[in-house]
């Protein structure tokens, strides 16, 4: 049994790791409010509203236009509903596929599946580029679909693989016995036990696809999304709106997860009361 | 193949069998193949491609040995004159900064692991979990920009030290550590959870009776880590380390936001050979190097640990 | 609307293994058909073969004098009820049984309709809206039977749908898929290795082991007139005695010569036993002379109810065992008593070993 000294070391020791990855953010936090021109929350000029409101004001990020390529907001938003809309039915297909092998022949195209994954996000951006390059396709958002496609599939076939497992495929049997054709029995039983997963996976697509930054800059040419543009502002002066942007995306995410475990909660109650 | 006929018939097999086909040869092998082929190629103007000057050679991953230069280095006080070429060098420092990124990781999150799994009261471990889930949701970019504004030259960090009276005067956080110092702390700071979950999810599964049978024969806590803890977590740190590792290799927003203005990550030598110099074929060689390097040091790492590549995989 | 269902010469292999050896079978339309036997035996390939989730390497299958080879599951007009029902979890009560009619797009209020419809017919009204994990298993149950009557399967195949019920429950649902079956007036093909089932229900049993069908009638015969070794011994107790033939209707043993009646296909040099039901002996303290007799001394006596078994060994220590009514004016012997077996040829069976059973010593 441990001394209660180090006992008491650990409970300061994680009381200080937590410190150590929440302050960071809270510095953000701070200076967002700050009207110093620099963006920290030192030295404290005084609270302001500008940085939310430049944000706001700022024409490349708030702009939906699909033909200005420096649209920050509108490319980041239509390049991550295309990687989820190609991710999703890839990685599906991967899964159903992968399910029904064995042997030798599952566990090489499993790997080969994974690769991606483990793959350098800036070696998948050069692969692509080159590769697409020589069927003339040029730089751009289009390529950048393509390459963080290559990677998000894994984590949706990944997804629905587990969620495969849990499925008796009597059910599918029983379908076609009744008369269904595979058509019908796969979009009447199967999906809807996959539902769960493949809605998972496509929020996660979403927002891998948002936040990613060394595939989309090697692929993207001269196209713009949020992330990088402003990933590659950085040195020239960084942006202090990012800490506005900074404070909505944390306030968005903890609010999200507090009504996300409220509903949770109050969903398992219901099914206690109905059972 | 046949009883996947039977069971989704012909549609729905062809279609799956595509949908993964395209996959993986449209996006991934295909590209890969053609770009390990390509690094061999010179870098010619486009009239020349194809003729007699497009053989293939090493001469693209040689490179990395050319323009040697003369790099001065300060060591405690020591200055050494290196004559070594440039690309070699950032590639090297690349690997050794990494490393370390990867150790400081490690020790820092090696206590919290074994305190998230043993020591905490459960009920509090998902609360605390929560807490500590949010820096993940806050994406890369956020947490980098997070340690950018710290370690600004006249930043919050600088002018906090200043109010204590500590010093005068703006502190260059970033040039320390021959001007990698901002990119190892953010680094550490960006990957941190990576590490974390892979070694606490070894330490979960360690039964405490062993830790306890050890201290009843009179082992002191250091060995017992040494020897009971550590070789039962061997699988999670080693996927922890190679995760880290292979983040840290790849990085391109960290140093491009925390470099000082003379040090240099090897992803941005790769993307200005491919976009200031246009050699394409001179990136991908490099890029391969890249991935050489991290297949070496994943290999390492399993011989250290002594696990097998399953393990790792999770 | 029903059909016959008929098997030629069917066999399936799997590999090396062959489940199902050259089986040929025809059950006529309306009939309650079981399938008996041990597990392994090859049933369950075959109700898989008539629901068309696997093809026959040998022979063919036929539906309504129709051969269904190539014809998938989706499109025969079987309904199966699997063992472990296969209800979907996701759908109400009413949309499972209105599955079959969903896919071939009947409207939902038709379906509906129906549904609640069945539910008359299988005594389960009022769940209609439930979901499957909300129901018992006996509802379960006939939550299966409806959703597969929804369809007016022209054959029924039902996978051991019993085995999972307690006792009671069993005997009830018994009785309850019978008058369905009449009812309904559609072939039932049911597998089971439970023989007091497949008597009770059948029109007419088919008992199988090994791949192969040891006999095919009614359940009457089945039990009173087996016709080898097998089926003897799967289907009731008996006594059985070791030796050999020596005349066309004498069987000689360690402990006498019997009177007997032979099976089929009994001659003189074939393996052949002898078998006596417990039910078909009486306990006699001085036997008539000439009839069959064996002397043995009573080891235990269970009470079983309505019904007593003796259990005795006789003097080479073979287990010999009575089953007598309870009568209170004939109580059984006490244990330790001595005794004679006595039984009538007519029930003295001379059976060939089947080879598909496991002699190992055992008598």
């Amino acid at each position: 049994m441990k001394s209660k000294l180090s006992h008491k070391f650990l409970h300061a020791y994680g009381i200080l790791f937590l410190v150590y990855l929440i302050l960071p953010l809270l510095v953000m936090g701070g200076a967002a409010f700050n009207s110093s021109k620099f963006p920290s929350p030192l030295p404290w000029t005084g609270f302001t509203w500008r940085w939310f409101q430049e944000l706001v004001a700022d024409g490349n990020i708030w702009c939906f236009s699909f033909t200005d390529m420096k649209c920050g907001t509108s490319n980041t938003v239509w390049v991550a509903l295309t990687v989820v809309a190609l991710s999703v039915p890839i990685g599906t297909g991967a899964a159903i596929l992968l399910n029904n092998l064995k042997g030798r022949f599952r566990m090489v195209l499993y790997a080969v599946m994974i690769a991606p994954v483990l793959t350098p996000g800036v070696v998948i951006g050069v692969s692509t580029l080159v590769f697409w390059f020589k069927f003339g396709v040029p730089a751009g958002l289009h390529l950048s679909i393509l390459g963080q496609a290559s990677f998000i599939s894994a984590y949706v076939m990944l997804m629905v693989l587990a969620r495969l497992q849990s499925f008796d495929s009597g059910l599918e049997e029983a379908a076609l016995d009744l008369g269904a054709s595979h058509w019908q029995s796969l979009r009447r039983i199967l999906l809807p036990h996959l539902y769960p997963a493949l809605a998972t996976s496509a929020v996660l697509a979403f927002f891998q696809s948002v936040e990613n930054y060394n595939t989309t800059q090697f692929t993207r040419g001269q196209q713009m999304t949020l992330t990088v543009y402003y990933g590659s502002r950085g040195r020239s002066g960084v942006l202090p709106t990012i800490n506005a942007l900074a404070v909505i995306l944390i306030a968005v995410t903890v609010v999200a997860t507090i009504g996300f475990e409220i509903w949770r909660r109050r969903s398992e109650a219901q099914k206690r009361l109905a059972a | 193949m046949s009883a996947m006929l039977r069971r989704y018939g012909g549609f729905i097999t062809g279609l799956s069998i595509g949908l993964t086909a395209f996959w993986l040869l449209a996006l991934v092998l295909l590209p890969y193949f053609n770009l390990f082929e390509a690094s061999f190629r010179p870098y010619l103007p486009f009239i020349d491609i194809g003729g007699p000057q497009d053989t293939y050679s090493l001469n693209n991953y040689l490179s990395i040995f050319s323009h040697p230069t003369d790099v001065k280095l300060n060591f405690f006080g020591f200055t050494f004159l290196l004559n070594i070429s440039i690309h070699l060098w950032v590639f090297i420092l690349t690997i050794v900064f990494s490393c370390i990124t990867t150790f400081i990781a490690l020790a820092l999150c090696y206590p919290l692991a074994f305190y998230l799994a043993k020591v905490l009261n459960p009920g509090r471990l998902a609360t605390f979990m929560m807490i500590l889930i949010i820096p993940m949701w806050v994406s890369e970019l956020l947490r980098t920009f997070a340690w950018f504004i710290l370690l600004a030259f006249n930043g919050p960090l600088t002018i906090l030290l200043q109010d204590m009276g500590l010093i005068t005067g703006g502190v260059r956080w970033t040039w320390a550590l021959w001007g990698y110092s901002g990119v190892v702390a953010t680094m550490v700071y960006v990957y941190i959870l990576f590490m974390l979950f892979p070694v606490y999810n070894a330490m979960t599964s360690l039964d405490m009776n062993q830790i306890e049978a050890a201290k009843d024969l009179g082992a002191s806590r250091f060995r017992t880590h040494w020897r009971v803890v550590i070789p039962h977590c061997k699988p999670g740190i080693a996927s922890g380390c190679v995760t880290v590792f292979m983040l840290c290799v790849g990085s391109l927003l960290v140093p491009g936001l925390l470099n000082s203005p003379s040090s240099q990550w090897f992803t941005e030598v790769i993307y200005a050979r491919m976009f200031d110099e246009n050699d394409w074929n001179g990136g991908a060689a490099y890029a391969f190097l890249m991935l050489i390097a991290c297949t070496v040091f994943v290999t390492l790492a399993m011989r250290l640990f002594k696990v097998g590549l399953a393990d790792i995989a999770k | 609307m029903t059909a016959s269902v008929e098997l030629r010469g069917v066999s399936m292999d799997f590999d090396k293994y062959r489940a199902v050896d050259n089986v040929s079978v025809k059950i006529n339309p309306g009939e309650f058909f079981s399938f008996l036997g041990p597990s392994g035996c090859g049933k369950t390939t075959i109700l898989r073969m008539v629901s068309g989730f696997i093809e026959p390497t040998g022979g063919q299958v036929l539906i309504g004098e129709e051969d269904m080879h190539g014809i998938g599951p989706n499109k025969r007009p079987t309904a199966m009820i699997f063992q472990n029902l296969a209800l979907f979890p996701l759908m109400r009560v009413w949309e499972n049984i209105s599955f079959g009619l969903e896919v071939r797009g009947v409207d939902k209020a038709t379906r509906r309709k129906k549904a609640e419809e069945l539910l008359e017919l299988v005594e389960l009204p009022g769940v209609a809206d439930r979901y499957p994990a909300q129901l018992s298993g006996g509802q379960r149950q006939r939550v299966a039977i409806a959703r597969a009557l929804a369809v007016e399967p022209k054959v029924m195949l039902l996978d051991e749908p019993l085995s999972a019920l307690d006792l009671k429950l069993r005997q009830h649902m018994r009785a309850e898929l019978r008058a369905i079956q009449k009812r309904t007036k559609v072939t039932f093909i049911y597998i089971t290795h439970d023989q007091g089932e497949a008597l009770a229900m059948s029109d007419r049993v088919a008992v199988m082991s090994r791949g192969q069908i040891q006999q095919v009638d009614v359940p009457q015969k089945i039990y009173n007139e087996p016709a080898n070794g097998f089926v003897a011994s799967f289907v009731g107790e008996n006594n059985i005695f070791t030796g050999e033939l020596s005349s066309a209707s004498t069987f000689k043993t360690d402990v006498g010569a019997f009177d007997v009646t032979t099976g089929q296909g009994v001659m003189r040099d074939n393996k052949s036993r002898l078998y006596v039901r417990p039910e078909h002996v009486s306990l006699v303290a001085k036997p008539k002379a000439g009839s069959n007799a064996v002397p043995a001394t009573v080891e235990d006596v269970s009470f079983e109810g309505n019904f007593a078994v003796v259990h005795m060994r006789d003097k080479t220590g073979r287990k010999l065992a009575a089953e007598l009514k309870n009568d209170s004016a004939a109580p059984p012997p006490i244990v330790g008593a001595t005794t004679n077996v006595v039984f009538a040829k007519e029930n003295a069976r001379v059976l060939l070993d089947s080879d598909a059973v496991a002699y190992d010593g055992e008598e």
